[in-house]
């Protein structure tokens, strides 16, 4: 019987297991990012692309960049003189100078906040996402993107990407396959230079979606290591208690 | 003991710890199935002191949420600590809840004479998941509002009154400010509360019985000549040291999702949900979170357009009595054993098919009906298979309970 209930166990255990990987996924194939968040450095380097780039547009209203200059390791000049372009005082919000009923016309939609989207897309979807424009004239802002099709951000980074045109195929099955791209004009990065500078910045945005995420494995590995213990410790007393129990 | 002889003439203090601590007898056989009930116990008051820490710093306003949240997460000391424990702490206390329940059918603990503890348990379960459906609305995500709006609006789908009802418990045409405050205060206040006074009587019930145990005998039929029972034990101190190293172990696993995985991969905390409410963005999927998808496939299970009065509303009666049928239990059993280990193979192949049967249709609740996840049949094939085995389960008890072959059960507990 008993060996029975362990089987069940296995059992139930294993079905959940597949479960798990089925429920992440979407159709579409994204690049993987192979976020390092020990890697200090990339953060800051992200976090320069960001507040210089995406910070223009995009809010990232939860957070503070005392906080990011803190966790980050930047120290107090760095960001009042190259980070801190839309706020006076280091303990301010990330948000930028533009009401939404301005956005709107401006832009055809409000551009979304950004403290989150490492959490709802995913990293793998920012970084395959960024990587993904390419110029087309049909669209009011002349870029397309491969990952969201007519989306209605331009390439705010096409200076260093250069401009590219995407060729796709129809395949056996009727459907539209990306098949390559073709550099138009060549921009201040190479391909590998832009990848890694789209990583960093893929890398603090998912610090930004959680900046606690740099504590709580730190904080989890000792809470694990008192917990064994306290397992042990309780397993000793049990045993001890019990041994008139027969 | 002069301060406790002055409580005890005011207060039974001494004489309660003992009934129910010191000289209550347990059955000395439990074994690895006996802790979930006490681990329940434990996430309950988990849940109470971190949700009370949560509402010191939580806004429950539609424009401020989701914000108050996210200040709970970055802001608040930690606070992500405190919200990632009462996240995974609702999903943690359900897989005790299904744990204990199981345990239930395995030993025939919901039987005479103890079936009043059951269906106080199955009032507990259904109470509980009200609490996660109200609990789940207040983040204020976008998987929160859809999944608030899709199952309020299964009320719709009851005939004449349902839309007129559906509009009462949201208090506007859709989810809004309105249904957030009054889900507010059915989460912190009206269900947090039903569950206390159900929990108590629930053990106060068990302990007037008295415990079950895995060879379903009644330890009451051997007492020594004091009048205890030869197979008890104090609950105290050998349950609670017991229970103790139960605990270890749980909050162990536990505090290890918290710490390393606190979305476990979208099934504690969905992708979907750190995006803000959006009325006009549906989520591409509508899902509940893990621990209701059983109920919600055997929902989508029902795809009848024949039937009168349409598919949706027999899919709202079939999910319903998915539930009620829990509240039969204990009378549709008819064998003339309680435990598993004494039952014959056809109580034995039903209870583990109805297992299997739950998990599949638990996943089947999460994945899009019209696709193939598993082998040969779509998924919403796969949830009519598995909503027939369901009610047969059930419905079939009193007759392969009571052909099946039993054997003796022993006079003492092994």
């Amino acid at each position: 019987m008993k060996s029975m209930m362990k089987r069940l166990l296995l059992l139930l255990c294993m079905l959940w297991a597949p479960a798990g990987l089925a429920a992440g996924g979407g159709n579409e194939h994204l690049d993987s990012a192979y976020i390092d968040l020990a890697d200090k450095g990339s953060l800051r380097r992200g976090a320069h692309t960001f507040v210089n780039y995406c910070l223009s547009c995009h809010e990232a209203s939860f957070m503070r960049y005392e906080r990011m200059a803190r966790d980050l390791e930047i120290d107090s000049n760095t960001l009042k003189q190259s980070m801190m372009f839309a706020a006076d005082k280091p303990g301010e919000l990330m948000t930028v100078n533009m009401s939404d009923q301005d956005a709107k016309p401006w832009f055809g939609v409000v551009p979304p906040d950004l403290s989150l989207t490492a959490r709802s897309r995913g990293p793998d979807w920012i970084y395959t996402y960024l990587r993904g424009f390419y110029r087309d004239g049909s669209t009011p802002t002349g870029w397309n993107n491969t990952l969201y099709p007519n989306v209605a951000m331009p390439h705010v980074l096409y200076e260093w990407q250069g401009m590219r045109k995407a060729s796709y195929e129809t395949s056996a099955d009727g459907a539209k396959v990306l098949a390559g791209f073709e550099q138009l004009r060549p921009g201040t990065m190479n391909a590998q230079e832009y990848d890694s500078a789209i990583r960093n910045l893929t890398n603090f945005m998912v610090y930004l979606a959680e900046p606690a995420k740099l504590v709580r494995y730190r904080i989890g590995f000792w809470v694990m290591v008192f917990m064994l213990v306290f397992v042990g410790l309780s397993y000793l007393l049990k045993k001890e208690y019990w041994r008139d129990v027969h | 003991m002069s301060l406790m002889n002055w409580i005890d003439d005011r207060f039974p203090l001494t004489k309660v710890w003992q009934e129910h601590m010191a000289q209550y007898y347990a059955p000395k056989n439990f074994n690895i199935w006996y802790y979930f009930g006490s681990l329940a116990l434990v996430v309950l008051v988990l849940q109470i002191v971190t949700g009370i820490l949560l509402t010191m710093h939580y806004k429950p306003d539609a424009d401020l949420a989701f914000a108050s949240v996210e200040y709970i997460m970055r802001d608040v000391p930690a606070g992500w600590f405190i919200r990632y424990l009462h996240g995974v702490g609702s999903s943690m206390f359900f897989l005790m809840v299904y744990l204990h329940m199981f345990r239930a059918m395995l030993y025939g603990s919901h039987r005479n004479p103890r079936e009043l503890i059951w269906l106080l348990g199955i009032v507990i379960y259904v109470a509980l998941m009200a609490e996660a459906f109200f609990g789940y609305l207040l983040p204020w995500g976008n998987m929160s509002y859809w999944g608030a709006q899709v199952i309020v609006s299964l009320f719709g789908a009851i005939p004449w009154i349902g839309e007129p009802l559906a509009e009462w418990i949201r208090g506007d045409f859709v989810i809004s400010d309105a249904t957030l405050n009054r889900f507010f205060a059915f989460h912190v206040i009206l269900l947090p509360l039903l569950l206390a006074l159900l929990v108590y009587l629930h053990i106060v019930a068990l302990h007037k019985v008295g415990s079950n145990n895995p060879d379903g005998i009644e330890i009451k039929k051997n007492k020594d000549k004091d009048g205890i029972p030869v197979d008890g034990i104090p609950f105290h101190p050998y349950y609670t040291v017991k229970d103790t190293f139960g605990v270890a172990v749980f909050m162990t696993v536990f505090l290890g999702i918290v710490f390393f995985v606190p979305e476990l991969d979208g099934w504690f905390l969905e992708k979907d949900n750190f995006a803000p409410a959006d009325i006009l963005q549906t989520p591409p999927e509508i899902v509940p979170l893990w621990y209701l998808t059983p109920y919600y496939s055997i929902l989508r299970a029902v795809t009848f357009e024949w039937l009168p009065g349409g598919a949706k509303l027999w899919g709202v009666i079939a999910m319903g009595a998915a539930i009620v049928m829990f509240f039969f239990l204990p009378w549709l059993d008819r064998a003339k054993v309680r435990s598993i280990r004494y039952r014959g193979w056809m109580y034995k192949t039903m209870l583990m098919l109805f297992a299997v049967d739950f998990v599949m249709l638990g996943y089947l609740g999460t994945v899009n009906p019209g696709h193939v996840n598993l082998v040969w049949f779509k998924n919403v094939t796969w949830a009519q298979i598995g909503l027939v085995i369901y009610f047969a389960f059930f419905l079939l008890m009193p007759i392969y309970t009571k052909l099946d072959r039993t054997k003796p059960e022993p006079d003492r507990v092994r």
